[in-house]
């Protein structure tokens, strides 16, 4: 009995330690070493160091010059995440898609039946960086107004900044929303 | 909606196709066999074993054959083994619990997490140490770096190669004649850990740095956004556990909602490399099982009768989903797209009705999307696979539960055909049968009875303040959140239906303690199974005998799964999701 006591505390001394720590240290190293972009969090600067966020992370947008992200459940709240919780037929779901889709209806002029369903559910952590084509597409009318320049301006970065399935099938395509806001104020001058 | 059906095949058959390939990996891993890993981590092997005293018995030359290989450690008979098991889990759970429990004073917290409260403790280490990463705490506010590092990740490897320790003992068992040894538990644990799940991680967690899963000491960033907001950003040790939680079919997120959140699943491509690791060991274990008992044939009736459950679910599953809400197409919103609530563009609706599938039917219990927030037959698939809790299954004991369907499906066609039933060329008597049966019953009366008090308390305790409690969602939803916390905790799983506030001490408490007897019940009955059986002779097979290795058996094992599945399910899932689907 002493002889099992033994080799088990041994065991999970042992093994904490190579897989605790040897096995964290040699991924952070490899991370350091071949990807330190993508290890710290895909964060973006801007030219005086600050950080603008982080190209996977949804940002909150609002102001008519920029696309807005998909709907979240923790009002992009990148400390604490998640999703809304709601059951497919939950009354509250309803109503919270209802006032989606009202005011998408009022801020781009357009049809129930022209908002990709994207644009009225939230996602899944609350974060979800991107948007389908179609609900930029939706969006670029008003951005384009709202910075006074040719809708199709507006309607080449969308084109150049949407991704398409890995390997053609893996995943849906899908416009990186921080990226193209980012690229309009480059392009387009910051308003 | 085409492509999603082709990426959804496509990531099943490279799943079974690499299966093939790990498979015959660990069974020379598991017999002592040589292999092309073995310069690197047989050193290592060796290491582990000499550090806690546990030294070959005789000779320290590596036989080459299985027989010879084994031989060279101390054996263990089924009572042994079980003991160093449990004795082992005992001891981690009472160093990690200590560590959640001191956590704000320890180091490596450099967001300054605070130590966790008794009974939330108890829940997290019951659930990590059981394998099922049932999480009532949210990682980016509930632990600190050094927790996530040594306890998280630390047990999502030992409790995974736990349960494929107890798997091969128990195939070992079946497989020997006159038998009373099973092997030696430390030597298994050991080479599960450091030869199998250590390289596999590794190589995981190297592709998810890659497609942008973080990995970094330093604390959370504030970032200011475009619009002039402060956006707080929470980072930390992110892709080592990501690859071991899908690897050990753990399922523990790093961040509350788990691979939806972009930092766990970044791209399609991770999301492919999760969904291949989560699968991977259960069905690679299946060919295992085949070179153990020399039987290929009977690992494809066994892999083909789990397919023949999985992929009907599967489909169903992608069908409700790529569906859509016809609630919300009601608003005149199109649902072409799909069901897209508690979903992520980049993974669409398909892929995440693969996930939500394959995280259940193997007991792992990462989400890519959120379970809560599919639709109501959708969301039953998951159940379904947690119900029948053997389709590919956990690492080790998703197998070992397969075995007691199998020795049940013997006993019931021996019944039949009016044979005394055999497996293996053993007779499965009254014994057999008795064992097979407490692991076979424990798991309905847990998730049964569990759900039953649960609603009792709720009805009559409810704060007529709020009407609905700890219930996010009213009606049959709200049942369901209830049916699928238990059927989670039974099946060792850790998914959720997240709506339900289950922090509070008697979800804690109750959910804890149906998790630890639903790991070790399962896993020493069948032990002593395999024990009982290890000891009888094999008779060689007669024309008479009952073949195992057939189609006609596949089919009887397909149905007894089926048929013991609804008798002990089909009242509940009435009661919960089909009312739901039939309501809205």
């Amino acid at each position: 009995m002493l002889k099992e006591l033994k080799h088990a505390v041994l065991f999970t001394l042992v093994t904490m330690v190579l897989l605790g720590g040897g096995y964290h240290l040699v991924l952070w190293g490899v991370g350091r070493v071949a990807f330190p972009s993508q290890a710290d969090g895909s964060l973006i600067r801007r030219a005086d160091s600050t950080i603008v966020g982080s190209r996977l992370i949804a940002q909150k947008f609002t102001r008519p010059e920029y696309f807005h992200s998909r709907p979240s459940g923790v009002d992009y709240n990148a400390a604490s995440t998640g999703g809304t919780n709601y059951g497919p037929s939950n009354p509250d779901h309803l109503k919270a898609v209802q006032e989606r889709l009202d005011a998408v209806k009022a801020s781009d002029s357009v049809q129930p039946n022209q908002v990709p369903s994207e644009m009225v559910t939230a996602s899944g952590g609350g974060l979800d960086p991107h948007i389908p084509p179609a609900a930029a597409e939706l969006q670029a009318a008003r951005v384009a107004t709202a910075r006074g320049v040719p809708i199709d301006r507006v309607r080449e970065l969308i084109r150049t900044h949407t991704e398409s399935p890995t390997f053609g099938f893996l995943g849906r395509a899908r416009v990186n929303v921080l990226d193209l806001n980012l690229a309009m104020d480059e392009a387009l001058g910051k308003r | 909606m085409s492509t999603e059906y082709l990426a959804v095949g496509f990531t099943i058959l490279f799943t079974i196709a690499t299966s093939l390939v790990l498979g015959r990996y660990m069974f020379k891993v598991f017999a002592g066999q040589r292999t092309l890993l073995d310069p690197v981590l047989v050193p290592m092997e060796r290491l582990v074993l000499r550090f806690i005293g546990v030294r070959p018995s005789h000779g320290a030359g590596r036989g080459d054959g299985a027989s010879a290989a084994e031989a060279e450690y101390d054996q263990q008979d089924w009572k042994r083994y079980s003991l160093s098991l449990l004795i082992s889990n005992v001891v981690m759970w009472l160093v990690t619990f200590t560590i959640v429990s001191l956590q704000r004073v320890l180091p490596m917290n450099p967001d300054g997490i605070a130590n966790m409260e008794p009974t939330l403790a108890f829940n997290t280490i019951s659930s990590f140490v059981t394998n099922t990463n049932l999480q009532h705490y949210s990682g980016e506010t509930g632990l600190s770096y050094f927790s996530q590092m040594f306890v998280i990740s630390f047990l999502q490897f030992v409790t995974a190669a736990t349960g494929l320790a107890a798997c091969i003992a128990v195939i070992r068992g079946l497989a020997g004649s006159r038998l009373t040894q099973l092997g030696n538990f430390y030597v298994d644990l050991t080479r599960a850990t450091v030869r199998v799940f250590l390289p596999l991680a590794l190589l995981v967690g190297v592709v998810l740095m890659w497609q942008g899963t973080p990995m970094t000491f330093e604390g959370a960033v504030t970032a200011t956004t475009l619009e002039g907001n402060e956006q707080t950003i929470a980072r930390g040790v992110v892709a080592p556990e990501v690859s071991i939680k899908q690897l050990g079919t753990n399922g523990g997120g790093y961040f509350g909602p788990n691979s939806t959140h972009p930092y766990e699943n970044p791209t399609p491509l991770s999301n492919f490399v999760q969904t291949w690791s989560i699968t991977i060991i259960p069905m690679s274990m299946v060919w295992t099982l085949g070179y153990m008992v020399r039987r290929r044939r009977l690992a494809v009736v066994v892999f083909a009768t789990m397919l023949a459950l999985y992929l009907p679910m599967v489909a169903f599953a992608v069908m409700q989903e790529a569906g859509g809400s016809p609630a919300i197409a009601a608003m005149g919103v199109d649902q072409s797209t799909g069901s897209m609530e508690g979903k992520e563009v980049r993974f669409g609706a398909g892929l995440s009705a693969l996930w939500a599938v394959t995280t259940t039917a193997t007991s792992n219990g990462s989400v890519n999307a959120m379970h809560d927030s599919l639709t109501p037959l959708g969301g039953l698939m998951p159940m379904v696979g947690m119900w029948l809790n053997n389709i590919f299954g956990g690492v080790g004991v998703g197998f070992i539960n397969m075995l007691i369907f199998i020795i049940v499906a013997v006993f019931v066609a021996g019944m039949m055909i009016g044979r005394t039933p055999e497996f293996l060329g053993k007779k499965v008597e009254a014994k057999e049968m008795k064992l097979a049966s407490l692991a076979l019953l424990w798991h309905p009366l847990a998730i049964l009875v569990g759900t039953a008090v649960a609603c009792y308390i709720w009805a009559t305790t409810a704060d007529p303040g709020s009407a609905l409690g700890w219930l996010k969602n009213p009606g049959p939803h709200g049942f369901s959140e209830m049916l699928y916390e238990f059927s989670s905790a039974a099946a060792n799983n850790g998914s959720g239906f997240e709506g339900l506030g289950d922090n509070t001490p008697f979800w804690n408490i109750a959910t804890g303690l149906v998790m630890l007897l639903s790991r070790y019940i399962p896993i020493i009955a069948p032990l002593a199974l395999a024990g009982v059986l290890a000891a009888k002779p094999a008779a060689p097979e007669t024309a008479g005998s009952l073949s195992a290795d057939s189609p006609t058996f596949g089919f009887t094992l397909w149905a007894v799964i089926v048929i013991l599945g609804l008798l002990m399910f089909l009242p509940v899932a009435v009661l919960g999701p089909i009312a739901e689907h039939l309501a809205r």
